[in-house]
């Protein structure tokens, strides 16, 4: 009994974990791969970003990445050619869950809304689309860090290079589990990173990619000093707090 | 740098499909069949063996606490070397529940845990999965400051008598408290005064929506004058189950009765549903699940009443030891820490909430006294001071509370922002002088559901005015509906747990399903076999 509730357990574990090492090999294709013509009555992403909190929202998107699913709720990070929509809790079956693989054409209806900072769909449904798929590839926002511009990427599958692993807290260590250590093995790691004197706070979170994927081991492999390149989802926290899925050495 | 204290919204702080499904097991799959057997105190701790316990343990993401944690587990180990304690960390309640109610069905429950009576009234439908501890407190050499006991334990007597008592219902005890604390209003006074306003000695709801309301007031460029910045949220409540219990509680309205009657749906309900609701509207109230941590507000200056657990005031203030802003958002005011509002000042109600331990029942009886006396270690005043002190916590028992080294602490209020931070122990204090005016709610299967379902209905009304929708007497018709629904609190029994999900089954779900029905598919089996050998024996005998 306990091998299958364990065996239950990492399936459904596992099936959240799809967006870590996402190779971010850009736009792949489809039939239409070089517009984004949305249907009737859906929003362009600049309607979108111009839409006022708690309205809502029409949207067609891409999957590039799931987080999580629980209760028939799905959180999903998506991207069109324009811009990048965050997820929340949306209304999912756990078979249409599977069905989200990166690249899927969805159209999302659901109010737009704030929290920390983090603009996101909230109380959405969807359905599938059939046709193009896009998987976006990385943007390097390395540039915008500190910059009033970088919110304009929020949600985006963005890389990060060159930028300097700097001591996550007094003790000197280079990643906390739970962002003041108090946490263990398979809570979100928290780093700190810096670039040109500023310091940020990246995370892995660990139900986009967990303990056994290759960014959560490279991250507790981290030492004070290393310079990495990072991709991950431009997520925001009272401030910019990038879900990384991949750490490299830098190039 | 800025920090995420907790996720997001946790996606395990309600009740699980899954969770609920197991229990409404637990439920009808064990009448007449008996469980583990009925602990009884063994006569003698066996010291001549060892034992291995776990212990699930709950902190607020807070680092001293998981070291208050693991120091404890370390000096008792030293007290009972044959005995070893293994940690299991979680950060809220509702992920503990799901886990104790999955490992009730296999038979893997932690030895000791930290959790809420709402949740030990479903274990409790479990046979005898939860040990009470009456025995276990009267034991002369084991029991609560009895004379086998390797640390000075306190007696039954000097645990404070209400919090115990939150830990008794069916006529026994199933836990012991652990910390208590209850909410306050975390105030930005200098705004409040700002506005015109004096603090009264005791907050009324009508005083905060005026406040609320008056600091809404925008410049024709969109900026608040009280503020001067966009964004001003003047009154966020952090957990609207506890401001809908209390404002209920406040009105002397109904909730459930003892027996688990829901009785949340009544016209009271509706009245201050419609009130937060016009105050919504103003853009005078959010919530946590809305908008995001008080704390975070208040400290930027974005928000003036702050309602929030004590148990949080290390992040409440300019000067909060915690923080999840960067330094440049922080705003200067001068906090007060007050009582919530209450209806009427001379008879105040607050609720009273935090951690309490239980034990679970195993095979092995030595197995359940070592667990007991863990428990028990708890309760000691290195452990209760301790940890009390790293949040606006109160200890338990009358010992640790009148002990010097408590009194030193409290009496040192202010002295510096960290250990003496000032806002924390005016939290802490706020529940000491106001035990008396403390409650909770009725114990019974379901009432987590139902507590559930009581900030649900703020949830929802607060979204619902927010996306301009029409707030009338047919919503809250349907609101009621939804949510009785949603929460299955319109069924006979109020013994089921949860929301109710319609469509199918999650697949972890359907899989923990399957397997409990082929092992009493295999259990049947067995006894079938068993009961069909001899006659076939008998049958070929020669």
């Amino acid at each position: 009994m306990k091998k299958t509730v364990v065996s239950a357990l990492a399936l459904a574990l596992a099936l959240a974990f799809t967006g870590c090492g996402n190779s971010g090999n850009g736009d792949n294709g489809g039939a239409n791969a070089n517009a984004d013509v949305k249907s009737e009555g859906v929003m362009t992403y600049a309607e979108y970003v111009a839409a006022p909190l708690d309205s809502e929202v029409v949207i067609e998107t891409y999957v590039q990445a799931k987080q999580s699913w629980w209760e028939d709720k799905a959180t999903v990070y998506t991207q069109d050619r324009d811009g990048a929509y965050f997820l929340y809790d949306m209304a999912c079956s756990q078979a249409d869950y599977d069905k989200l693989i990166p690249g899927t054409k969805i159209k999302v209806t659901g109010f737009k809304s704030e929290w920390s900072g983090e603009v996101e769909i909230t109380d959405a449904t969807f359905e599938i689309m059939d046709g193009a798929t896009y998987i976006a590839s990385a943007n390097d926002v390395t540039a915008l860090l500190g910059t009033d511009d970088l919110i304009n990427h929020q949600n985006e599958y963005v890389a990060f290079k060159g930028m300097t692993v700097e001591p996550a807290d007094d003790s000197g260590a280079a990643f906390l589990y739970k962002w003041d250590g108090s946490g263990e093995d398979g809570d979100d790691l928290y780093f700190n990173v810096s670039l040109n004197g500023n310091t940020y706070t990246f995370t892995v979170e660990s139900y986009l990619c967990d303990n056994t994927t290759d960014v959560y081991a490279a991250v507790k492999n981290l030492q004070v000093g290393d310079v990495i390149d990072m991709e991950g989802f431009l997520y925001w926290y009272e401030g910019v707090n990038p879900h990384i899925t991949s750490v490299t050495a830098a190039k | 740098m800025r920090n995420q204290k907790q996720k997001k919204r946790s996606r395990s702080a309600a009740v699980s499909l899954g969770a609920f499904l197991l229990g409404t097991l637990l439920l009808t799959g064990c009448h007449g069949s008996r469980g583990m057997a009925d602990f009884a105190v063994p006569e003698e701790f066996d010291t001549s063996r060892s034992y291995e316990i776990t212990f699930w343990a709950k902190n607020d993401t807070n680092k001293t606490q998981t070291d208050i944690y693991r120091q404890a587990i370390a000096d008792f180990q030293e007290l009972y070397p044959n005995i070893t304690v293994n940690l299991r960390l979680y950060t809220d309640y509702g992920r503990i529940y799901n886990d104790v109610i999955t490992n009730i069905a296999t038979n893997t429950t932690p030895n000791v845990c930290i959790t809420y009576p709402d949740h030990i009234a479903t274990y409790l439908t479990g046979n005898n999965t939860v040990v009470p501890l009456d025995e276990l407190f009267a034991d002369t050499e084991y029991g609560l400051g009895g004379s086998q006991v390797r640390f000075d334990a306190p007696s039954q007597e000097e645990i404070i008598p209400q919090f115990l008592e939150e830990c008794s219902f069916g006529g026994h005890y199933y836990a012991i408290p652990y910390m208590r604390s209850t909410e306050a209003c975390y105030i930005n006074k200098t705004y409040v005064e700002a506005l015109g306003y004096t603090l009264p000695e005791t907050l009324t709801w009508d005083f905060v929506w005026e406040v609320a309301d008056a600091a809404t007031v925008q410049d024709s460029e969109g900026n608040y004058l009280v503020n001067g910045q966009k964004v001003m949220i003047p009154f966020i409540y952090k957990s609207t189950d506890n401001m809908m219990i209390q404002l209920l509680r406040q009105r002397d309205a109904g909730y459930s009765t003892e027996e688990g009657e829901i009785l949340i749906f009544n016209d009271t309900t509706k009245e201050l549903l419609h009130t937060i609701a016009e105050h919504v509207k103003t853009g005078a109230f959010s919530t946590f699940k809305i908008s995001s941590y008080p704390a975070n507000f208040l400290n930027a200056g974005q928000c003036i009443f702050a309602i929030d657990s004590t148990a949080g005031a290390t992040w409440m203030g300019t000067d909060a030891p915690l923080s999840d802003i960067s330094e440049d958002a922080l705003v200067e005011f001068e906090t007060e820490v007050m009582m919530i509002p209450q209806f009427d000042p001379g008879n105040p109600k607050m609720i009273s909430q935090g951690p309490s331990v239980c034990i679970f029942n195993k095979s092995d009886p030595q197995e359940v006294l070592a667990s007991w006396l863990f428990t028990q270690y708890l309760l000691s005043n290195e452990v209760q001071i301790a940890y009390a002190e790293t949040e606006g916590y109160v200890p338990v028992t009358s010992l640790a509370q009148s002990s010097a080294e408590y009194q030193d602490y409290l009496s040192r209020s202010g002295e510096d922002n960290s250990t003496y931070y000032e806002v924390k122990i005016k939290a802490a204090t706020l529940l000491l002088d106001h035990v008396d005016h403390t409650f909770v709610t009725p114990v019974f299967n379901g009432s987590a559901s139902l507590r559930d379902a009581a900030g649900q209905l703020i949830e929802n009304v607060t979204k619902s005015v927010r996306r301009k929708e029409e707030v009338d007497s047919q919503y809250m018709e349907k609101l009621f509906d939804d949510v009785t629904s949603l929460y299955r609190l319109g069924q006979a029994s109020q013994a089921a747990a949860g929301k109710q999900e319609l469509g199918r089954l999650p697949l972890t779900a359907a899989i923990l399903l399957a397997s409990l029905g082929v092992a009493w598919l295999l259990i049947l089996l067995y006894v079938g076999c068993k009961l069909i050998k001899p006659l076939i024996s008998s049958k070929f005998k020669v």
